[in-house]
């Protein structure tokens, strides 16, 4: 591996309005290694990356790329000097062909493409990478992992030899994302430098040459992945050792009374398809249930349905021998039923309300907060000052838009609501992702906090290791189905695992 | 993008941009104004002092400015209502008809009783009638996902031929018996009831009391009140409002009804205090609920700033009507409205976005 550097930051320095988002980082990237960026939310990433591709502009600091100075003023100039991003939402036009959005917004083009010769040229890249994608097809007849593969085919394209790709694992099946780590290593093999966004400890052991890892907007260090540990990477990232092992409960599980129970709950998703088929489940008070699955198999419609955000379309659902009203979700409100949704940002939270408004979403129908239908000011505002100091909310005020905030500390305001309300039932689902190491912990410390004060947890995650270690029981959804049922202490991972991709327990026991 | 200069999103919106870019549009729009006056041979400031002269200085161009701002300011509330919540309704116009349509039907009909109980019926009677009308545009859009867009402006042409009918076309309850030739409707004996004040020798319609108290009331309704707590969050996110137990569904037809009364109260406030009948010709020039959106957007959607915001255009037709002449062309007001119209709309855009340089800044680096 040539030792050449590719890029190097030294000194980057970015404030925003209250908050300082860099605070000194240094990077440097070789020329032919795959570089893993990897960080807490808020850590700084995301800042870096869009200072490195010319979106922000660093308020002190230096960048070099190939040893020349240079300031970016757009992501085209960065471009131009070799620098891409894979973005983590694509940027792609849904029905457009997979050539013409290759060739969409590239400088100095002329006004007809010549669509034979960037197929031709998209298809000797594809192949050179691994990366197959047909050319003519359209965008939104292609999987998510293909569209990926378009992105990097973009910027591939125009010529990058640095590639900044930010949490690409987070839509991919693990399936697809061996296939991209295989991409990544043969662009580093052809002397391209790619730096990979993450927190996926496992991912950046198997993919990368070199760590670099940032905390609170400080490079923490540059480390050689061959001579480190997902443990060792574990601490730099978070400045302690994190254990991940099976939690032991304070007050076990009371399964003689039952908290939630679904009984045989059909439901249709977005566009009208049967997605939850007959699906009955039992939560008991203080017990933690797992819904492993892979994602899309009907998790969302379950606790949407559980929620009230979704009519179902056959089934009841009671809490403690109560009727929760299908689709109504004043009515599972009112029956105890808590939820954090999977989008925190725009379900969970209105995003440009503030955080006191927020606290207050789910509660200000009740006397608490509003008399004879007029809002009491202070009253929402002392709720949100006591709940920020009590969840370690960090926010500058009350009157900041959730929006604002860190992934974090959004998903604390979320938690900090529907824990308040001494609910029943609390409906998770994928509460820990996205977060970083630190905030991990206390989402799942809450849980089972949660669990012990006797509140039923229906945690529905993607995230087998979670399950394992929180849960009581699992249950494996596959197809909008309930397929397995299994304790969690001694649980067969395998089993789990081929459920989960559709073989019957049968099968899977064998 | 290569140009020199580019837009970057705000992080936050800075309290003081949201009075001082609205007066920064302004100016600007009196500069463009300026240059489009100077080349028509026209001195600025001397049409500028004119317009000022009879739009607002003194008692009696204000006054005039009052009278004009009234309708406007109930039309542009009606706007305003349902901006907040993210819905566009362009049906103040028809709704402003039905209102008055209401209204003079009431106002025909009762004599003989006291001042107060005529006004109010005549402005319950408005509010009916505008809000009906504007509810059916709320249920189609919630039960059916119809664009309120097009169902409200299609509904203004749908007025405008229900008043030509009631009007010219019929021998309705509503038209003059006694004026074949020119057709026209029965005068609203009410007339007498709705009162002019005269407030420090201001001349202050009744009605533009009405329309003050009206955009206070809207101003409590959003900041202070569950219902608006409620509206502001379906604005933020349709589905964080699903997700906390917010009745989306009524809350549409709800907000596009008080929408609706709002224009309807304006179209009471037509017949009663300055037309004393229903005039359908009049009505349809005067297009006081297009004119409302564009009140409602220059306010910022703030029901207080709309009425001082309806004030000032109300000055400018005014100034515009009474300067008419050889040496003051009608579209010269027009073009002044457009163009502060124009400079405002850009304005919104510096409160959300920054501007930025694309010179290099080497020296940030030394520092």
């Amino acid at each position: 591996m040539a030792d050449r550097i590719a890029v190097r930051m030294s000194g980057i320095v970015k404030r925003f309005p209250g908050v300082v988002a860099n605070d000194g980082v240094d990077l440097e990237i070789r020329a032919g290694e795959v570089h893993a960026l990897l960080g807490e939310n808020g850590a700084g990433k995301s800042t870096l990356s869009n200072i490195l591709t010319g979106l922000y502009r660093p308020d002190e600091g230096s960048v070099e790329v190939n040893g020349e100075q240079r300031v970016f003023s757009s992501p085209r100039d960065a471009l131009d000097a070799g620098i891409g991003m894979v973005h983590q939402h694509f940027r792609l036009v849904a029905t457009f062909t997979v050539a013409e959005n290759v060739v969409l917004g590239e400088s100095g083009g002329s006004l007809f493409m010549n669509e034979a010769q960037v197929a031709e040229r998209v298809r000797e890249l594809s192949d050179r990478y691994g990366l197959a994608v047909d050319p003519s097809a359209r965008i939104w007849q292609l999987s998510v992992g293909e569209q990926q593969r378009v992105e990097i085919l973009k910027v591939l394209y125009r010529g990058a030899k640095v590639l900044i790709l930010d949490e690409p694992t987070a839509v991919l099946t693990p399936v697809e994302a061996r296939s991209l780590f295989a991409t990544l290593r043969a662009m580093a093999d052809e002397g391209r430098s790619v730096i990979f966004i993450s927190h996926k400890l496992g991912e950046v052991m198997s993919v990368s040459d070199r760590v670099t890892v940032l905390r609170g907007g400080r490079t923490v260090g540059t480390v050689d992945t061959s001579e480190t540990s997902t443990r060792g990477l574990a601490s730099m990232m978070v400045g302690r050792s994190v254990e991940f092992e099976r939690v032991v409960r304070e007050n076990p599980a009371d399964t003689s009374v039952t908290v939630l129970r679904v009984e045989a709950v059909s439901a249709n998703d977005d566009r009208g398809r049967a997605s939850l088929h007959d699906v009955s489940l039992t939560v008991g008070r203080g017990e933690i249930v797992g819904v492993a699955g892979v994602a899309g198999n009907g998790q969302r419609e379950l606790a949407e349905v559980i929620s009230g955000m979704r009519a179902s379309t056959a089934g009841r659902i009671t809490v403690q021998e109560d009727l929760v009203k299908s689709g109504k979700a004043r009515s599972a409100i009112a029956r105890g039923i808590a939820h954090v949704p999977e989008d925190r940002l725009h379900t969970g939270l209105a995003a440009s309300h503030s955080v006191e408004d927020n606290l207050a979403l789910k509660n200000y129908r009740t006397s608490q907060i509003s008399k004879f239908r007029l809002l009491k000011r202070g009253a929402i505002r002392h709720q949100a000052s006591t709940l920020v100091e009590r969840y370690d909310v960090k926010t500058p005020n009350t009157t900041t838009p959730v929006r604002l905030l860190s992934g974090g500390n959004v998903q604390k305001v979320l938690l900090a609501r529907e824990f308040s309300a001494l609910p029943k039932v609390l409906i998770a689902a994928s509460p820990t992702r996205g977060l970083d190491v630190g905030a991990i912990e206390a989402v799942r410390e809450r849980l089972v906090a949660a669990a012990n004060e006797g509140v039923g947890v229906l945690l529905i995650s993607e995230d087998l290791d979670e399950i394992m270690s929180l849960a009581d029981r699992i249950l494996v959804m596959y197809e909008g189905r309930i397929v397995d049922d299994v304790p969690a202490d001694g649980a067969d991972r395998e089993r789990i695992g081929l459920t989960m991709g559709g073989s019957s327990t049968k099968e899977a026991t064998q | 993008m290569r140009s020199p200069i580019r837009l970057e999103r705000r992080l936050e919106q800075p309290k003081w941009l949201n009075w001082a870019v609205p007066l920064i549009s302004l100016v600007a729009a009196l500069v463009l104004g300026a240059i489009v006056l100077w080349l028509t041979g026209k001195n600025p400031i001397d049409v500028y002092h004119r317009i000022f002269e009879r739009g607002f200085a003194g008692k009696q161009a204000f006054s005039g400015a009052l009278e004009m701002a009234t309708p406007l300011a109930f039309t542009g509330l009606c706007a305003a209502v349902a901006f907040r919540m993210g819905l566009i309704n362009i049906g103040g116009e028809g709704q402003f008809y039905m209102g008055a349509i209401g209204a003079a039907w009431v106002g025909i009909a009762v004599s003989g009783t006291p001042t107060g109980i005529t006004i109010a019926l005549m402005c319950l009677a408005g509010m009916v009638f505008g809000s009906i009308y504007a509810a059916i545009v709320g249920i189609l859009r919630a039960k059916f996902n119809t664009n309120e867009i097009i169902t409200s402006l299609m509904m203004n042409y749908l007025a405008g031929i229900l008043l030509n009918y009631l009007i010219f076309n019929s021998k309705s309850y509503w038209r003059n018996p006694d004026s074949p030739q020119f057709p026209k409707s029965k005068n609203i004996a009410a007339r007498a009831d709705w009162n002019t004040y005269k407030i420090f020798g201001i001349e202050m319609p009744i009605a533009f009391l009405i329309a003050m108290l009206a955009g206070v009331a809207i101003w409590f309704l959003y900041k202070r009140t569950r219902f608006g707590f409620e509206v502001s969050v379906i604005a933020d996110s349709p589905k964080a409002a699903r997700y906390a137990g917010i009745r989306t569904s009524s809350t549409i037809v709800i907000v596009l009804a008080l929408s609706g009364a709002l224009a309807g109260l304006g179209g009471a406030a037509d017949v009663g205090n300055f037309r004393g009948l229903l005039d359908a010709k009049g009505l349809q020039m005067a297009g006081y609920g297009y004119t409302g959106i564009v009140v409602a957007a220059l306010a910022r959607r703030n029901p207080i700033t709309t009425i001082f915001v309806a004030i000032f255009i109300g000055g400018l037709t005014k100034a515009g009507y009474s300067l008419q002449g050889p040496d003051f062309p009608s579209g010269l007001v027009g073009t002044l409205q457009g163009l502060i119209l124009f400079t405002a709309v850009a304005g919104e855009i510096l409160i959300k976005y920054r501007l930025r340089t694309n010179v290099s800044r080497a020296g940030a680096v030394v520092a």
